[in-house]
């Protein structure tokens, strides 16, 4: 049985919202009751059936909703997507590496027919049905980079090596959580990575960095991050922050619950084969605090986590104005009881 | 109110004579002096195989101080952008060995290294100081338009309007600090402007 595609919004009345399976399945990212920046990576290999580690990419009951998002954003404003001169064959990695894996997790909704270089793409859930040329940018109707993650959710970043770093040359990014593509494109990790406090001090870049480089193909690593949003809202750019910020103006004790999100990003590394270049998938989960605190070991934890968490890192989050009222909120449903290792639910 | 500084923002250093026979100085305001007080370290016929472009203040100040060097060429565009086009040619015709030296405002080393970078030259071999005014070109981050020569925090986008913060945060291929929207959360909160970058 396939996954039912739900018909939602994540603007205007936003009516976006997890199913209970998709409940139990968010990935929530603090394993103890506590949080602070770490080189928290990974093996990305696959994990329990039912959670979002069932496949490497993973698509979920949002799919169609999301690509139709992000068309919304690319139509708006089309710097959302750019990919430097020298990134079209890593764009053709990545189009393969997402053809294969989506079709491989999910032969009812996607296939890949390949017959040498004419490939047959399939996309069942968004109505495609191409056929190309792999390699010949003539035969899609956009470059590969684009083409392909106009149908794959999450931000996509693709990153060049060379000097040992990393350099973000190229990139679909339109669920960020408040950085701009168009002005870090051409940036290398050190660089992307300044405005964030305290984690350049603790060595954590260079350390990162280090692992990164030397990803092998085949070997994909991954890492969880996470931020608030107030309402399920895919687009916090920095260009739209003006359209955006009013937003964490308007929680009240009465509206928490509902307005306001856990976001977490599943941000994985893989290695790609002909461009040797890195692809760096952001896949976000949004989570209202009305759904996560039915988990009662997650409404514990979270609680604590934000009630602790360093001032530098609430202000880099955005926090500031609806922090107090959240940790409010949540301390009614912490009773200081003992939380279970790990991330899941009990 | 001045943000302890992050790691893209360019460090800029003290202009030193660079081995080899092509040298291209592009300086403007108080960098001229950056380019003389580099003569005093640089060998003898230094200048025979440079060229200094001059974007001088209204007065002329420190046109005679460069001429003085007697460099193969001297220029003296009157704008940024009146030099833009002749720049480029120069920097894609460059010889190999092309040494460059930028020196003088933030604006004019950022843009003269953004011509630069597009034309395939690697920013590590550029010379650089930094002289004169801390003013800042800035991106408005919403609207995407530059505003040149930015002194106060935050300051209002020359395009769409907005107050902007005006971040440490730096590209260099736009030669540009970011400018974020300072009161987006809630409108009625307005900072004062103040002079930040003299
Ligand atoms: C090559 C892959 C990566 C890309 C493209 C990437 C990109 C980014 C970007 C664009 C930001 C936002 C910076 C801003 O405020 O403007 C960010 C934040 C951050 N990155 Fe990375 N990153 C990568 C890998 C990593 C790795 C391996 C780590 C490991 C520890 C890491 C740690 C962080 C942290 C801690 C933040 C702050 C997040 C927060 O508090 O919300 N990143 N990253």
């Amino acid at each position: 049985m396939g996954i039912t595609f739900r018909k939602e919004t994540f603007r205007d009345d936003f009516t976006f919202k997890n199913s209970p399976e998709h409940i139990r399945r968010f990935p929530f990212p603090f394993n103890e009751d506590a949080y602070m920046y770490a080189v928290n990576i990974e093996p990305h290999v696959v994990g329990p059936k039912g959670s979002v580690l069932e496949n490497l990419i993973d698509v979920d009951e949002h799919y169609v909703a999301e690509m139709q998002d992000r068309a919304l954003v690319l139509a708006e404003d089309p710097l959302r997507c750019q990919s430097l001169p020298h990134m079209t064959l890593a764009g053709w990695d990545l189009l393969e590496l997402l053809m294969e894996q989506q079709a491989l997790g999910y032969p009812e909704h996607f296939t890949l027919e390949r017959n040498g270089d004419r490939w047959r793409w399939i996309n069942r859930p968004l109505g495609i049905d191409d056929t190309f040329t792999f390699g010949d940018v003539s035969t899609l109707p956009y470059g590969p980079m684009e083409y392909i993650t106009r149908q794959s959710q999450g931000d996509f970043c693709i990153l060049d090596q060379r000097d040992g770093n990393l350099w973000m040359d190229a990139g679909m990014v339109t669920t960020q959580a408040d950085w701009s593509l168009d002005f870090d494109i051409g940036m290398n990790f050190f660089e992307w990575h300044a405005p964030v406090p305290l984690a350049h001090e603790k060595g954590i870049f260079t350390r990162a960095l280090k692992f990164l480089t030397n990803i092998q193909q085949g070997k994909p690593a991954r890492r969880l991050n996470w931020t608030m949003t107030v309402n399920p809202r895919l687009d916090t750019s920095p260009e739209n922050y003006h359209k955006w910020g009013p937003d964490r103006a308007t929680v009240t004790p009465e509206n928490v619950g509902d307005k306001v999100h856990l976001r977490v990003e599943l941000q994985s590394f893989w290695r790609l084969p002909r461009s040797n270049g890195i692809v760096f998938p952001i896949r976000c989960y949004l989570i209202k605090m009305d759904e996560l605190v039915t988990q009662p070991k997650w409404a514990r934890r979270l609680h604590r986590v934000i009630r602790d968490l360093p001032e530098e890192l609430a202000t880099y989050k955005g926090l500031t104005r609806y922090r107090p009222t959240l940790v409010e909120w949540l301390s009614k449903l912490d009773d200081d009881g003992p939380t279970s290792p790990g991330f899941g639910p009990d | 109110m001045t943000a302890k500084t992050i790691i893209s923002r360019p460090i800029y250093g003290t202009l030193s004579p660079q081995p080899g026979k092509h040298h291209l100085f592009i300086a403007d305001a108080e960098g001229a002096l950056a380019i003389t007080d580099m003569a005093g370290k640089a060998p003898p016929g230094f200048f025979d195989g440079a060229e200094i472009v001059f974007i001088p203040d209204p007065e002329g100040k420190h046109i005679s101080a460069l001429e003085a060097l007697e460099p193969a060429q001297l220029h003296l565009p009157p704008s940024f952008a009146s030099l833009l086009p002749r720049l480029r040619q120069t920097l894609t015709n460059a010889h190999m060995g092309l040494r460059l030296y930028l020196a003088g405002t933030e604006g004019l080393i950022g843009q003269a290294m953004q011509a630069a970078l597009e034309a395939g030259v690697d920013h590590t071999s550029i010379e650089t100081e930094h002289r004169g005014s801390l003013a800042r070109r800035m991106q408005c981050v919403h609207c995407k338009g530059i505003t040149e020569n930015v002194t106060t925090q935050p300051a209002a986008c020359s395009h769409c309007g907005l107050l902007l913060l005006v971040r440490d945060h730096y590209s260099r291929r736009l030669a540009a600090f970011q400018g974020v929207c300072i009161n987006a959360e809630d409108r009625s909160e307005i900072p004062p402007m103040e002079e930040a970058f003299p």
